[in-house]
């Protein structure tokens, strides 16, 4: 097809939930009373919600109009850099809606969960044997959770060897988080500078590292597609001085199958089940945060974990130097079944979808490198980063870029991060899309460039086809306005 | 972004490197943060300001300014104690896009060593500066 | 593969451009030292061989589909109408990512707004957020928030009857820190004992939760006072928010920051997860708030619509100076909450959670009636403590194996609590299952 998948097509407005129904309404069936009223004490008594009455029909119109002003990766391409926008298979919605995991109580004794129990001790396997490290946890809910627990250890460890420390060391291209939560552990994030060509240089870190530092926190693939080629080399000079290396395994979509972290050299590592492992981002969540770690630092993962023993698997609290809890009680287990479906489905050949993720991304860079600046012309991981120094001339920027490939049908790519490449716009393909489909971007990526020096209005005013136009956002954070 | 000529930079005011200014005004002295700040920020949705009788050294953070997508710390120009602060900020923060040298002062400060004010920039060696930069 | 597309030829071609003579050319930028030594060892299977294998380990499962459940201590079973499920699973909302996006995002926005606004009609408060992960991180978050609020003030006080898992995580979160922590006991009714408040240096914030672990309904007028007397941010959490559906609003008893867990509204218990981490506060506060926040504005063309807002709170900006590290929220089980919340409608939550009270009380009085002791005294909502006879556990066990779930046991929470469970009853109980469970528990 050649022609532009974006296209118009009818929208419905709809307006906010309390603007429709009328009181005494229902949209749902109440269970037929069987026991008689018992009313509360006065004093306690209150009126019930304001919420709005709704019949079913109502209820059913309002969120499918909403929903259909929505773009998801079951409407089409994602390039969102490290995002990993995959294709979220079906069947993984299937297993985790079975009535023995969604209406599983998690507080039953361990030999009534067998299945949950099994599930998650294969799991945490199954993601310690793909990252090569040796243990695993899958308590965290979310990356950044993960990222807290990795801090939480690295501050537990220290503090078991009598030697609390105070510093942490952070590249310049690390997401925003990795600073946040090392600072709710009490370290001090010291930033290292990343070298000319993108990727880490032992002497920044050399330099830096000292024996009050903690240890690094390295993403990698790092948030520019690179690979940190020195990494054996950090942590080694990390390790000399007792620290630890954390890595942030956001995009290790580029390295399953490929890259062995405990050979190179790291202790904890923290994977998005939402991204790698094909979980559905949910407009926002639930995630699921997993880490893993050398043999060293297994003592101090979460509690209770999942232990197997000659007669099936337990819920064990025995781990005395466990940093405790991260959640109410064992995690988004149900985006777990989503991965674990995942992982049973694709078992080895997820090293092939490192490979086409890779691929993809080196061929779109290889395609767009004459008409948008590159800032790295190296062979890139599963994104490449480009930016807007070519546009500069017609006044076009990348969030004009980004807002025309929306008329043209395709989400945006992630912009303006990593923050160290300025006006970055970041592509991340990940393995689902078609050869055709790909083709068809980078088309639209050209025909885009093309716009700008022919028409830069047309980008500067675009989107142009969705329901609404660009957002005031100053008027938004100005003036609050959270709630109807 | 504005080019340098266009910058409105009063004479009656002394500036910092990090874009602040303070006009004297009898005992006190007035702060705010330069056109050349406010024009580099972008429209500013919040700013984050000390309450009186906070006392800062010359040179420490006394709040922040935020536009949508980014956050700015504010330093000290002179040490001494906080006498008030702008409280119009609140409702509009827009006024220091707008006016930033009148209506867009951000707090007043006794100071406790006035003769700080005479080492800040003039408006020569601010522009100066930024033309540097 | 089904998920990959590539033809042999597809590859070809785009290792050609690439100018790469194979795949595995494509990763000569990683040193041979970090790279694996032996291939992934995992097994694959085909869609039949998945179907198979996950309903086995499905089966091998305590469910609601076929246990009868009196046990909530935190996770409930409450019906689902088939219109959130079916709703919520329209991919257009699944598929989707952080609406960073505002122009192709505004359904997930909408719906969060929406979200937002009924969450502070049900608690009564000004604003709430996106959400958080869960309850008990959502309580670590609220005392995070008191102590920022509190400036200098290091000190942070917790009821012993708030759930005693969020209570662990609330340690692990604090651990690290420099802040304190003080636990309050409970009273012989059941509820919090604050008399120890005024002993307590440097407070800058209390949580007490309502209704409580043991299912008592706090008197959260009284402990706002206690509480602000102290110049302390008073915190009241949950993990049963039905109970608002007859209770009054903690906003209307002054709490600065409600939080809690949201499953209760339309989300499968899951074995725990996810979850839904309800956040709501006074609006003096909003810029202290972790997490996101959905706020209305206009477009280019003067339209409603919605965008992520007062971003300079998090991470991504902020650093390390962050209100909080969470990134995402718990957006698809928020959408959830307010499809429950609007087929419900005012009406119709303020029935279901008289109905949870109503079959409560009649197990409560039917065990009363049997001889056994209801140990607190606290006015309750759909949970009670009972304490049974000793060696009940051994009964415990045996009612297993007839599929009826008789309660928790308090013991491994409160060890001067032998022989106490905590029962629960929802809409999904019948009279018939009660009567059957007394029956059993007499015999």
């Amino acid at each position: 097809m050649n022609e532009s998948i974006g296209t118009r097509g009818l929208i419905l407005n709809e307006p906010f939930l309390w603007e429709r129904g009328r009181k005494g309404r229902s949209g749902y069936s109440l269970p037929r009373r069987d026991v008689d009223p018992a009313p509360l004490p006065e004093h306690l008594a209150g009126e019930g919600p304001d919420f709005p009455d709704l019949s079913e029909v109502e209820v059913v119109r309002h969120y499918t109009r909403l929903s259909t002003w929505n773009y998801g990766v079951d409407s089409g391409m994602y390039p969102l850099g490290s995002c990993t926008m995959k294709y979220n298979p079906k069947t993984n919605e299937r297993q985790a809606s079975l009535p023995g995991f969604a209406g599983a109580h998690p507080l039953v004794p361990s030999e009534l969960c067998q299945g949950a129990l099994q599930l998650i001790y294969e799991l945490e396997h199954y993601l310690a044997h793909v990252a090569g490290l040796e243990a695993a946890t899958v308590q965290p809910s979310a990356g950044a959770q993960g990222e807290l627990t990795g801090m939480l250890i690295f501050s537990a460890y220290h503090r078991d060897r009598g030697k609390p420390r105070t510093k942490i060391l952070i590249p310049d291209t690390a997401h925003g988080t990795n600073p946040a939560s090392a600072a709710l552990c009490g370290f001090k994030a010291v930033p290292v500078e990343t070298g000319p060509d993108g990727v880490l240089l032992p002497e920044a870190v050399e330099a830096l590292m000292d024996e009050d530092t903690a240890g690094i926190m390295v993403t990698n693939p790092n948030t520019l597609g690179l690979f940190e080629t020195h990494i054996q080399a950090i942590a080694a000079i990390v390790h000399a001085k007792d620290g630890l290396v954390y890595a942030d395994g956001a995009n290790m979509n580029a390295v399953m199958g490929v890259v062995d972290f405990g050979r190179a050299g790291v202790d904890v590592l923290h994977i998005n089940l939402h991204k790698t492992f094909s979980t559905p981002h949910g407009g926002g969540g639930p995630g699921s945060g997993p880490v893993c770690v050398g043999k060293r630092l297994a003592p101090f993962l979460p509690a209770p974990r999942v232990v197997k023993t000659g007669e099936g698997y337990l819920l064990s609290e025995d781990f005395p130097k466990s940093i405790g809890k991260l959640h109410a009680f064992y995690g988004n287990f149900g985006i777990m079944v989503r991965a674990y479906s995942y992982i049973l489905s694709m078992g080895p050949k997820l090293k092939d979808v490192s490979q086409h993720a890779v691929l993809n991304a080196n061929y779109i860079k290889e395609l767009l490198k004459d008409v948008y600046h590159l800032p790295f012309d190296v062979p890139c991981m599963h994104e490449c980063v480009f930016t807007d120094k070519f546009l500069e001339k017609h006044k076009v920027t990348t969030l004009d870029v980004a807002k025309r490939l929306i008329d043209y049908g395709f989400h945006p790519p992630t912009i303006y991060f990593p923050l160290v490449v300025h006006g970055a716009i970041m592509i991340e393909p990940t393995e689902s899309e078609s050869k055709e489909t790909i083709d068809q971007f980078i088309a639209t990526m050209r025909a885009i460039a093309q716009e700008a020096q022919e028409d830069p209005s047309l980008l500067q005013q675009a989107p142009h086809k969705p329901k609404v136009r660009r957002m005031d956002e100053t008027a938004a954070a100005r003036k609050p306005c959270l709630r109807g | 972004m504005k080019e340098l000529s266009e910058l409105n930079l009063p004479e009656d005011v002394r500036y910092t490197k990090d874009h602040e200014w303070a006009r004297r005004k009898g005992e006190t002295f007035q702060i705010g943060i330069t056109d050349f700040a406010q024009d580099q920020l972008g429209d500013i949705v919040f700013v984050e300001l000390p309450e009186p009788g906070d006392v800062f050294q010359n040179g420490d953070e006394f709040g922040t300014v935020e536009s949508v997508k980014a956050v700015s710390e504010l330093f000290m120009p002179l040490g001494g104690e906080v006498a008030t602060v702008n409280a119009a900020l609140e409702d509009s923060p827009e006024l220091v896009n707008n006016a930033p040298y009148t209506e867009g002062w951000m707090l007043e400060i006794a100071a406790s060593d006035p003769s700080e004010f005479d080492q800040m920039m003039d408006r020569e060696a601010y522009l100066e500066m930024l033309k540097g930069s | 593969m089904r998920y990959l597309s590539h033809t042999p030829e597809d590859l070809a071609a785009m290792l050609q451009v690439v100018g790469v003579k194979d795949l595995e050319g494509l990763f000569r930028t990683i040193p041979e030292d970090c790279r694996r030594t032996a291939p992934l060892d995992l097994p694959e299977m085909t869609e039949w061989e998945l179907n198979d294998h996950m309903a086995r380990l499905a089966d091998r499962m305590v469910s609601w589909a076929d246990y009868k459940t009196f046990a909530g201590a935190g996770s409930y079973h409450h019906y689902i109408p088939e219109v959130t499920r079916s709703l919520l699973s329209r991919s257009e909302f699944v598929t989707a990512y952080t609406p960073y996006q505002p122009e192709i995002s505004q359904g997930t926005l909408q719906g969060i707004f929406e979200y937002q606004t009924l969450v502070c009609r049900l608690l009564g408060m000004e604003v709430a957020n996106a959400s958080l992960y869960d309850g008990a991180m959502a309580v670590a978050e609220a005392l995070l928030m008191a102590i920022r609020i509190g400036r200098r003030k290091k000190t942070v006080a917790v009821s012993t009857l708030v759930n005693p898992y969020y209570r662990k995580v609330v340690e692990t979160y604090l651990a690290p820190t420099e802040f304190n922590v003080v636990w309050l006991p409970y009273r012989p009714d059941g509820t919090t004992d604050l008399s120890g408040l005024d002993a307590i240096a440097d407070l800058a914030g209390v949580a007490v939760q309502s209704p409580n672990f043991l299912g008592g309904i706090e008197d959260l007028a009284a402990a706002g006072k206690a509480i602000h007397d102290r110049d302390a941010i008073f915190i009241t959490c949950f993990s049963e928010p039905l109970a608002y559906g007859i209770l009054k609003a903690p906003g209307a008893l002054d709490a600065d920051i409600v939080c809690g867990e949201g499953q209760s509204l339309g989300i499968p218990q899951s074995f725990g997860g996810p979850g839904l981490g309800v956040f709501a506060a006074k609006q003096q506060y909003v810029r202290n708030l972790p997490g996101r926040l959905v706020g209305q504005t206009v477009d280019a063309d003067g339209k409603r619509g919605f965008v992520l807002t007062l971003s300079t709170r998090e991470q991504h900006i902020r650093r390390e100076k962050a209100t909080s590290n969470i990134c995402s929220n718990q957006s698809l089980c928020a959408m959830a909450a307010g499809m429950y919340m609007a087929a419900l409608g005012g009406t119709g939550f303020r029935e279901l959670a008289q109905l949870n009270h109503d079959k409560a009380e009649y197990l409560k009085s039917a065990l009363q009636a049997a001889g056994l002791e209801i140990p607190f005294a606290s006015t309750t909502f759909n949970e009670f403590v009972v304490k049974l006879p000793k060696g009940f556990d051994q009964k415990w066990q045996a009612l297993l194996q007839k599929k009826i779930l008789a309660g928790i046991p308090m013991v491994c929470y409160y060890p001067e609590l032998a022989d106490h469970y905590l029962f629960c009853v929802t809409e999904t109980r019948s009279k018939d299952d009660m009567d059957a469970l007394v029956k059993e528990v007499q015999a």
